[in-house]
């Protein structure tokens, strides 16, 4: 789940994270805590969609008209927190998407769009707990969206479209019911968690929760430094993904184990590269190896597989085996 | 053990000892009930009732416990839009949910069975934060909400009304009767000091080493749980008026919080001989560790072995059996809780409409009030010109919207699967290749499923309605056959099956599997004749309920007999040895249509 956060981080053109497992392993409070480990973002002041002033092709509408008004176009700069934002499961499609600020235009007559959640999550991650109990017409807006990197808004009389690219985390319990195909087919990444049968490892998640608890503060400067280390990493990574290679080699036989699997269309061949890729800046390679497709093929392909629709267990497996059948043993 | 912390004889006896638990659960809950979330008290109104008022007299008055029905709305319970408020002014306005009017309180969800399971993961996740945030009808607001919750759940013995996700943050436990004796509590006083000084008792690292290794020997995933025996144990130990956590402390808690979840038993040890013959047949009364080994040899073993064993004893050995039997398949409750409570009356909200509200048809007042917005300046003036009154806001009748719902009628395909012997010596296995087509038709569809197997003496809702195909698919490949034909119980529990699941709003279908011989009569006697006179018997009843269904013969020619009992149930009779998967998913097809 780590491995496949940082890479999201790194490359977010990956997709969504979709976290599976058991109840009370930590999904929520791993991504929860992203906003402390992330690097800041640099962001257009004032701008409530929170644009990058270096896009200038994804800005929204607002920052566009602005920068006609300021010389060369350039707007005002401002360091902002890389937003992690919860969608509750009540929430109403109206909330999500931005509605027409009500206040506004009752006071002064005026059609002023209110933006919703996905204009607050722009440029960083959307995570919704228990994706599974979520309504299906909400699952599909955020796919939507998540995959154009666009919020187009037509309701109420207004009509708005914005920059909305985010990463969208889910998490979920399978058996709580199902999750439908089309949700499976458009993430991008998939990790399964399960806790840890070995003692001393939960003995230490009780006791780093319980220091937690106690003294919160002592706690959080403790892990300040740790907190750090991986900041410096993503950022490293994040400077060198658009230089690392994948030699032809490589990505012949990353090609080969999509096929063994038969898994459909393109999209499972390219995010196993991008993600492959992003774990390669992470581990300060400048050249993708055969480890780093190994390393990734799981979670990038175990959703994917072309299989027998209520096969819900063997996918993992099946995955490995090919991975062994193609680069052999480990 | 200690005066605050009620404790029975060992021959006091299995009510003595319930009430002991129940007491001791009380007392955790009046003092850390923020900290391990809450408790889910599985008896009958009454009881729970005569516990929370117990509970209310150990808690300060200043206190607040609120009733929350299981059907309150998301907008009562989370918060949302007050509606007085924002006609009033004009602009939306926030309004608290009862879970924040509960904030520093106890919050009490009656029937919490019926309760949808995503109000319950939301219920779980206002647990987890404390806060509660407000994302509907135009209004965002966050307001502080840390509670107790204590959960009444009155579903029968074996299913779960507490959705998992809301379960896995819930501490405790009570099952069966969960009335206490007033007597044995301590009082309010000692819980008020106990609860002042809870932050600061010490728990030391062997305690939780010993947590941690009764999470793993017993098989116990979620980390919230050691979390919750942890604050369960500095609970027992500042009733005590103790600062250090003590092994008694962690053996009580670990069979209030660690002993309910375990869903395996240790591996016992090598060495030891006849472990299960150390098992009282109840649950065993919170004892002190002293008493648990025989006073002659004295137990050196690491404290967390002595726990294991503790927590051992106290889970009853017919639970060891079931445990077994739940670690090669995956816990039934989850599946009911997640279809039961999904089907909704009310299905969900779709775009407003222009309309008039009346007594079936309600104000969508946000939409209304959009609708309204962009005339008010022309309204306005519209108004002064006509000399008119000045009002804030002009609302006129073609603004009105009317909230306008979609319900979700799904279908629930309820499986009866013959697996006894006769059916099992011919074709049990195309019958679960028929159902597995059956089952990807359904998935395609998004149906419900369930499934019901009937052998030897009885029939056995192995499956409560799911979404979770995969799951109906797994036990299916791995039910069993052989036995008799219990065809008179199958059918009368189909048709409590079908009917249940018609009342939760979704479409039954019953698709019979088997050969119709019954030879297993309702009194699980067997005899042909018997048999048979009470399958025709519920077949009638069946009949009389209105339910679609299909019966499948599975003998490998047709067989007269399930043709006749299929008659007799309004059934679509469709013999195997002809069919494929395509034709048994038409005929169930033409069997909704027709039912």
């Amino acid at each position: 789940m780590k491995l496949a956060l940082l890479i999201a981080t790194v490359d977010p053109s990956v997709g969504g994270v979709l976290v599976l497992g058991d109840r009370g392993t930590g999904k929520s409070t791993v991504v929860r805590a992203l906003p402390a480990l992330l690097p800041g973002m640099k962001a257009v002041e004032g701008c409530r969609y929170g644009c990058d002033p270096a896009a200038n092709g994804a800005r929204c509408d607002e920052c566009r008209e602005r920068a006609l008004h300021v010389a060369r176009g350039k707007l005002p700069v401002t360091e902002k927190r890389v937003p992690v934002i919860d969608l509750p499961l009540g929430a109403t499609e109206d909330r999500v998407v931005g509605a027409l600020d009500i206040e506004k235009a009752l006071r002064n007559g005026e059609k002023a769009f209110e933006p919703g959640l996905l204009a607050r999550a722009h440029r960083g991650f959307l995570y919704v707990d228990e994706v599974n109990l979520l309504e299906d017409h909400l699952v599909d807006l955020l796919l939507d969206v998540a995959q154009t990197g666009e919020n187009v808004v037509e309701r109420d009389g207004v009509s708005v479209r914005h920059p909305a690219r985010f990463v969208l985390v889910g998490s979920g319990n399978p058996e709580e019911g199902d999750l439908r195909p089309q949700l499976l087919d458009r993430i991008g990444l998939s990790v399964e968690v399960r806790t840890s049968d070995d003692v001393g490892q939960r003995v230490e998640v009780i006791r780093r929760r319980d220091a937690y608890e106690r003294d919160t503060s002592a706690f959080l400067a403790h892990w300040e430094a740790a907190d750090g280390a991986v900041r410096t990493r993503i950022l490293a990574a994040r400077k060198r993904l658009p230089a690392v290679q994948v030699p032809d080699a490589v990505l012949h036989k990353a090609v080969q184990l999509c096929v063994e699997l038969g898994t459909d269309g393109v999209r499972g061949e390219l995010t196993l590269l991008r993600a492959a890729r992003a774990a390669a800046a992470l581990d300060g390679h400048k050249v993708v190896t055969d480890a780093h497709i190994k390393a990734v093929a799981p979670m990038a392909l175990r959703h994917r597989l072309r299989r027998n629709v209520l096969d819900e267990g063997g996918s993992g497996t099946r995955v490995a085996r090919a991975i062994t059948a193609i680069y052999g043993a480990a | 053990m200690t005066a605050a912390v009620p404790v029975a004889g060992a021959q006091d006896g299995a009510v003595a000892a319930a009430r002991a638990r129940a007491a001791a659960a009380l007392c955790v809950v009046a003092v850390a009930g923020r900290e391990i979330g809450g408790i889910v008290l599985r008896d009958s109104s009454a009881g729970a009732q005569q516990w929370i008022a117990a509970l209310r007299s150990v808690l300060p008055a200043s206190v607040r416990v609120l009733r929350l029905p299981a059907s309150a709305t998301d907008d009562r319970i989370f918060g949302g839009l007050d509606l007085a408020a924002t006609i009033a002014t004009g602009s939306p306005v926030a309004e608290r949910g009862v879970v924040a009017e509960a904030h520093g309180g106890v919050v009490v969800i009656p029937l919490i069975e019926r309760m949808p399971v995503a109000t319950q993961a939301r219920l779980g996740a206002v647990l987890d934060t404390g806060v509660a945030t407000v994302l509907r009808d135009g209004v965002r607001a966050s307001f502080p909400a840390e509670f107790t919750l204590i959960a009444i759940d009155e579903s029968e013995e074996e299913v779960w009304g507490v959705a998992a996700p809301l379960r896995d943050r819930l501490a405790l436990v009570l099952d069966g009767d969960v009335r206490v004796d007033e007597a044995m509590l301590p009082p309010a006083a000692t819980v008020a000091a106990a609860r002042a000084m809870l932050s600061h008792v010490f728990a030391s690292d062997d305690v939780m080493v010993g947590i941690g290794t009764m999470c793993v020997a017993f098989g116990i995933a979620s980390d919230r749980a050691p979390r919750q025996a942890l604050w369960t144990a500095r609970a027992l130990a500042a009733l005590d008026s103790r600062r250090d956590v003590e092994e008694a402390d962690v053996a009580l808690a670990a069979q209030l919080v660690l002993a309910p979840r375990a869903t395996r038993m240790p591996a016992p040890p090598p060495d030891e001989d006849e472990p299960e013959q150390e098992q009282p047949p109840e649950p065993s009364p919170p004892e002190p560790t002293s008493s648990d080994t025989p006073p002659d040899s004295p137990d050196d073993r690491p404290m967390e072995d002595r726990l294991v064993d503790a927590v051992t004893a106290a889970i009853p050995p017919e639970l060891l059996a079931e445990l077994l039997a739940r670690a090669n398949r995956p816990s039934q409750e989850l599946g009911r809780a997640g279809a039961e409570k999904e089907s909704w009356i009310r299905g969900r909200q779709v775009a407003a409409r222009r309309g008039k509200p009346d007594g079936v048809r309600r104000l969508h007042v946000l939409e209304t009030l959009r609708a309204a917005a962009p005339w008010q300046r022309a309204r306005a003036r519209a108004a002064a010109t006509r000399e008119l009154p000045v009002r804030s806001l002009i609302v006129e009748r073609d603004d009105f919207r009317i909230r306008r719902y979609v319900e979700r009628a799904g279908t629930a395909v309820i499986f009866v699967v013959d697996a006894s012997g006769s059916a099992a010596a011919q074709r049990l296995g195309e019958a679960k290749g028929a159902v597995e087509a059956l089952l990807a038709e359904s998935y395609a569809r998004r149906d419900r499923v369930s499934l019901i197997a009937f052998r030897g003496t009885t029939a056995e809702m192995l499956l409560p309605p799911t979404r979770a195909l995969a799951r109906a698919r797994k036990l299916l490949a791995s039910l069993p056959g052989g036995g008799g034909t219990p065809l008179a119980t199958a059918i009368d529990m189909a048709v409590t099956a079908g009917v249940a699941a018609r009342r939760s709003g979704t479409l039954p279908v019953v698709v019979f599997l088997t050969d119709g011989r019954a030879n297993v009569a309702r009194d699980g006697k067997g005899g042909r004749t018997e048999s048979m006179r009470d399958a025709l018997d519920a077949a009638a009843t069946f009949r009389a309920s209105n339910l679609a269904c299909v019966v499948i013969d599975t003998s490998p020619r047709p067989e007269p007999m399930a043709r006749k009992v299929a008659e007799a149930m309004g059934a679509r009779y469709v013999p195997l040895p002809v069919v494929d998967a395509r034709a048994i998913a038409g005929a169930v097809q033409l069997a909704k249509e027709v039912g």
